[in-house]
């Protein structure tokens, strides 16, 4: 009988944190820039130059930490961690080894096969390193320090997932976290957010661990859930045929679908953490955990319990809505103005949901002010304009944030309720359609909804339709 | 001398050190290793257990600076380039670091 | 009179009152390097055009009265660890030959606001790791008392340079004794503040924990005067301290009454040379007659000192030295394959021998398996010793001991056994790993003619006693310099004297 595996995962998760600076420099971190435009000699490892630590990086670490429901090491340090390469210009990279700044915490995931908590072994902050850029041609490569010293979360799960399922399910759970926090952009395609997956297999139903390797090179989630199983069966297959997992760094490349080892003699892998000596230790009061705690946000959960109680949404609605923190932020904003939440959730449930998917885009883009949400629910309770014109109006605010009422003006969208043109526009449409006349007074009552129908086209929709149903029938019953 | 550096030590720290030493170096070395090491060895002499590692004399601790732009950009790529051994317009230049 | 006799603060007080302009001063100076430098090389950098440029501009603010600090136009060198912005900055090592900082160094920037003329960077040991200058890659700096003696190190350039005459003070650096230890060598005063008293940013790091830059000058009152203007808390050096104490010359006071002086017997035993021991006691007798209370004691842990000293610097060394690899500044080797050849191939061709030495013992205190064993061993050895000294400031005011355990050795005869070159630092070395002000005074010469230093050593943040003491000591002696300061002087026929007819507006 063949051998069952279970496959045992961790993770090591790297996140940009949203600071306007470096690490330890007064540095803009703006992504993007020329080569080399956000440098100084701290960032650039010249002789001589100390670094100084950007207190946001501290509470920034703090918040996800609480809310990860991590301890706190009050008493924490910088080490650092000496190798060896172009992209880290002082040959050593200012990291936290022997007292991180949070351990010991866990996050809840759910899948299908239900709740499970993933343990947090420790948070600890860290500095990017630069960029390389390989010359394709040339035998050589072109640094950019703009990244290096860009302040960094490292969060190390415990080896508790199971499969790509849990893998994601918990890369989703820290990245909504983060970004209610509003700690990190969090996103994989820039690089803001980065998984290396620690994996190793073991015969089902045994104790200890395999021999682990180290996958780098994961930019989409996609990527990972193939990189995990591609992993899980190099070494499975490794065993079987009587083979031993290598301890390992290894490289993915999604477009081949396999990996590599990042293995060369000249790396020993011996980091020679110490503490740095340029650096003093952060001391952390109950006081400052307290501030912290208290200014963290509403969380996702919270939000979904308290949109059903406060607003009488249905669950999913809710789900939807705080999918991004961007999007509930611009729910509850429309709503306070409005004071019309169902209203508010109907249009970005449905016109939202339907414009994203079409454009392709995700919730976090959406740039559009909520008061011209707001202000368009009002238009359309109003009578003002009328549902189908409201529909344009919406895509203008969601595609260039246009004020309505301006819009509506300028184009000319209003309803027109003027008795007169309307009396005039059905006498006009009567007139020319004696069948329907006829049919009418033939006892067919469909006949008035398509003279209604008629008198709305050539209005371009922008009459109120109550008042063209009411003259259709009082002039047909007059003719 | 009470220790004996082997070689194979001394080649692991010059990987280490990014170093390349000749063979007179490594044979020097391996002979001032040994003995810097037999006179630290002397340390143990001392009973450190219940004293706490000092890293800095000081007690001082948080020492923090506000999350505020100091560069204006491009001011300083020239002047950090300045000294690079090998560079473009815009970055330092290194030998190939992939395949 | 001779403009080059004069102190610091003398010279200062003349340009002030308009005595004497500052490009004569400097031009002096510039003189005194021509003539100095064939035989004593203390200077790697000379930058007589810009040192003149700037001799004019600081004139210029002294006269319309925006420049009235006491060492205002006053010319000065700088040890080549502290970077200068658009001034070479070398190291003493091959690996940054060509290395032009973009910044000037925290310490230095104060010294030009107090109205400093630079006229260049002195020699040193490599890296600042040696007690010689010997291991300098732009050769020896000798020792103007006698050139074929070693001025000491590391900051033994800037030692020679104040007491030869081709600067009126100098900025060093002491990490293990490399200002109060060549001060002692070559007959000049220097202390080395208590730690995070002068700010480390862009004094290139030796060992960050222990590393502090100091004044040398001709006098105590001098010392005092570059202290007071080099200190300053510095947000960029996260190990800066905020002092209030630091109107340093106001402590150049002689009343040393009741003032408790404690002798450590360890420090005057087995090893020391006689002449100094004795020496070093007859300068203690002076304080002693001034009112003084002197009592001997026993420190211990004195033989720990250089063992843990030697793991926690190479350790850190090792570190900050990583960063001189051949690709932001420095030497890059002309012939490598490849990125991990080029990495080492320019290393070990910019290092020199001795820097390489603690680099290597530096990497294998720190690599697994041996950090515990060493280098916390090491740390943990660092608190019982200034614990030591914690206790011994219970009882005593000041600790005096010797600079170094004997004079400066002949040139040639240190750097082949390492070990015993070591062991020369057994008296300061303690003083850093506790982070400790002491300060050098000389308190005379042996048979040779070769001076000999006394070392006081205060409590944290007691700079102003050391300085009160070493005062009152030097009061009741005359400053003579080296004989060569005179002799070149001389035979340059450039010998810059000034009289006491106020010149107003030389220098318009």
């Amino acid at each position: 009988m063949k051998k069952q595996y279970e496959t045992v995962i961790g993770l090591e998760v790297h996140v940009e944190l949203a600071t306007k600076t470096k690490i330890f420099c007064s540095c803009s971190t703006r992504f993007g820039s020329a080569p080399n435009t956000h440098v100084c000699p701290v960032c650039t490892g010249m002789p001589g130059s100390l670094p100084v630590l950007n207190k946001q990086v501290v509470e920034y670490a703090l918040a996800v930490g609480l809310a990860t429901n991590c301890q706190i090491n009050q008493y924490c340090k910088f080490d650092r961690k000496n190798y060896f390469y172009p992209d880290n210009p002082q040959n050593y990279q200012i990291s936290q080894l022997y007292l991180p700044i949070c351990h010991d915490g866990f996050v809840e995931i759910e899948t299908e096969a239900g709740k499970k908590k993933i343990g947090i072994h420790e948070i600890h902050m860290e500095e990017d390193a630069g960029k390389l850029v390989h010359d394709e041609w040339g035998d050589c490569s072109l640094v950019d320090y703009n990244r290096s010293g860009v302040p960094l979360i490292e969060i190390v799960s415990e080896p508790d997932m199971r499969n790509a399922q849990e893998v994601i399910a918990y890369l989703e759970k820290l990245r909504m976290t983060i970004q209610y926090l509003g700690a990190s952009d969090c996103k994989l395609q820039e690089g803001s957010m980065r998984a290396d997956v620690n994996l190793s297999v073991r015969e089902a139903g045994t104790k200890n661990f395999g021999t682990r390797t180290e996958m780098k090179n994961l930019n989409s989630f996609k990527a990972i859930a193939r990189a995990i199983e591609g992993e899980r069966e190099r070494q499975i297959e490794l065993l079987e045929s009587g083979g031993q997992v290598i301890q390992e760094t290894r490289r993915w490349d999604d477009g081949k679908g396999m990996s590599r080892a990042m293995r060369s003699k000249e790396d020993a892998q011996d980091y020679r953490y110490f503490p740095d000596p340029d650096l003093v230790p952060v001391r952390i009061d109950d006081e400052w955990i307290e501030r912290i705690r208290r200014a963290q946000p509403e969380m996702r959960e919270e939000k979904i319990a308290r949109y059903q109680e406060q607003f009488e949404l249905p669950l999913y609605d809710a789900q939807i809505l705080t999918e991004s923190k961007h999007l509930a932020d611009i729910f509850e904003e429309a709503a306070s103005i409005s004071q019309k939440p169902k209203e508010v959730s109907n249009w970005l449930m449905v016109e939202g949901m339907r414009l994203l998917k079409e454009s392709e885009m995700d919730a976090q883009q959406l740039s559009f002010s909520p008061c011209h949400l707001a202000a368009l629910i009002k238009l359309v309770d109003d009578n003002i304009i009328n549902r189908t014109v409201a529909k344009t109006v919406f895509e203008a605010i969601v595609r260039s944030d246009v004020d309505p009422e301006k819009f509506v003006e300028e184009k000319g969208l209003k309803v027109v309720n003027d008795a007169d043109a309307l009396e005039k526009a059905v006498t006009e449409i009567i007139a020319a359609n004696p069948q329907s006349v006829q049919d009418y007074k033939n006892g067919k009552e469909k006949a008035a909804g398509f003279l209604v129908g008629q008198t709305m086209k050539a209005m371009k929709g922008k009459a109120d339709p109550g008042m063209v149903n009411e003259f259709v029938r009082k002039l047909l019953n007059e003719a | 001398m009470a220790n004996i550096i082997e070689d194979e030590t001394i080649e692991y720290v010059s990987i280490l050190a990014k170093l390349e030493l000749s063979c007179e170096e490594k044979e020097a070395a391996k002979k001032d290793m040994g003995r810097m090491l037999d006179y630290i060895d002397k340390l143990n002499e001392l009973d450190t257990s219940k004293t706490e590692p000092m890293s800095h004399v000081f007690p001082v601790q948080n020492v923090f600076r506000e999350d505020l732009v100091a560069d204006e950009g491009k001011g300083n790529r020239e002047d950090m380039l300045a000294n690079a051994p090998e560079r473009t317009e815009e970055a330092f230049v290194v030998p190939k670091t992939i395949e | 009179m001779r403009i080059l006799d004069l102190t610091a603060m003398e010279l200062g007080k003349k340009i002030k009152a308009g005595e004497i302009g500052v490009e004569e001063a400097t031009a002096a100076a510039l003189a005194q390097i021509k003539a100095a430098e064939p035989k004593v090389h203390a200077f790697v950098t000379v930058d007589e055009e810009k040192a003149m440029v700037r001799a004019r501009q600081v004139q210029e603010q002294i006269s319309k009265g925006q420049l009235a600090g006491p060492l205002a136009g006053v010319p000065a060198a700088i040890k080549d660890n502290m970077c200068t912005k658009g001034m070479l900055t070398t190291c003493s090592s091959r690996m940054l030959s060509n290395f032009v900082p973009s910044y000037t160094s925290e310490a230095v920037r104060n010294l030009e606001k107090a109205g400093a003329v630079i006229l260049g960077k002195t020699n040193m040991d490599e890296f600042a790791m040696g007690s010689t200058t010997e291991t300098s890659a732009y050769g020896e700096t000798k020792n103007p008392w006698n050139l074929e003696h070693v001025p000491g190190g590391s900051s033994g350039g800037s030692c020679a340079a104040v007491a030869v005459n081709e600067c009126f003070y100098a900025l060093g650096s002491d990490t293990g004794g490399s200002i109060r230890q060549p001060s002692s060598f070559c007959g000049v005063t220097g202390i080395k503040p208590t730690y995070g008293t002068v700010s480390r940013y862009g004094l290139i790091a030796y060992g960050s924990s222990l590393d502090q830059i100091g004044p040398i000058a001709k006098d105590v009152a001098d010392c005092a005067a570059v202290l007071e203007a080099i200190t300053s808390y510095d947000p960029k050096d996260s190990t800066s301290i905020r002092r209030e104490d630091t109107d340093f010359t106001s402590a150049l006071t002689e009343d040393v009454r009741g003032l408790r002086i404690g002798i450590p017997d360890d420090y005057f035993g087995e090893g020391l040379d006689s002449q100094v021991r004795e020496t070093i006691l007859a300068a203690v007798d002076v304080l002693r007659e001034k009112g003084a209370v002197v009592e001997e004691f026993h420190l211990s842990l004195v033989e720990y000192a250089i063992p843990a000293y030697y793991v926690i610097a190479s350790a850190e060394a090792s570190s900050n030295l990583a960063r001189f690899d051949g690709v932001k500044y420095g030497y890059r080797a002309q012939e490598y394959e490849g990125l991990h050849s080029m990495y080492k191939k320019s290393r070990s061709e910019g290092f020199g021998p001795e820097v390489k030495r603690r680099i290597m013992l530096g990497s294998f205190v720190l690599s697994s398996g041996y950090y515990d064993a060493y280098y916390l061993k090491a740390l943990r050895t660092k608190a019982l010793i200034k614990k030591a000294f914690d206790k011994a400031f219970e009882t005593y005011d000041i600790i005096v001991a010797p600079a170094s355990p004997a004079t400066a050795p002949k040139l040639g005869q240190s750097l082949c056994d390492p070990i015993q070159m070591y062991l020369g630092d057994i008296y300061t070395i303690s003083v850093n790993l506790a982070g400790l002000p002491g300060l050098t005074v000389p308190c005379g010469t042996d048979s040779n003619g070769l001076p000999i230093g006394m070392q006081l050593i205060g409590d944290c943040f007691q700079e102003k006693k050391l300085l009160q003491a070493g005062f009152a000591f030097e009061k009741s002696r005359c400053y003579k310099g080296p004989a060569l300061a005179k002799e070149l002087e001389q035979e340059s026929g450039a010998v810059f004297q000034y009289t006491s007819v106020p010149q107003q507006n030389d220098s318009q």
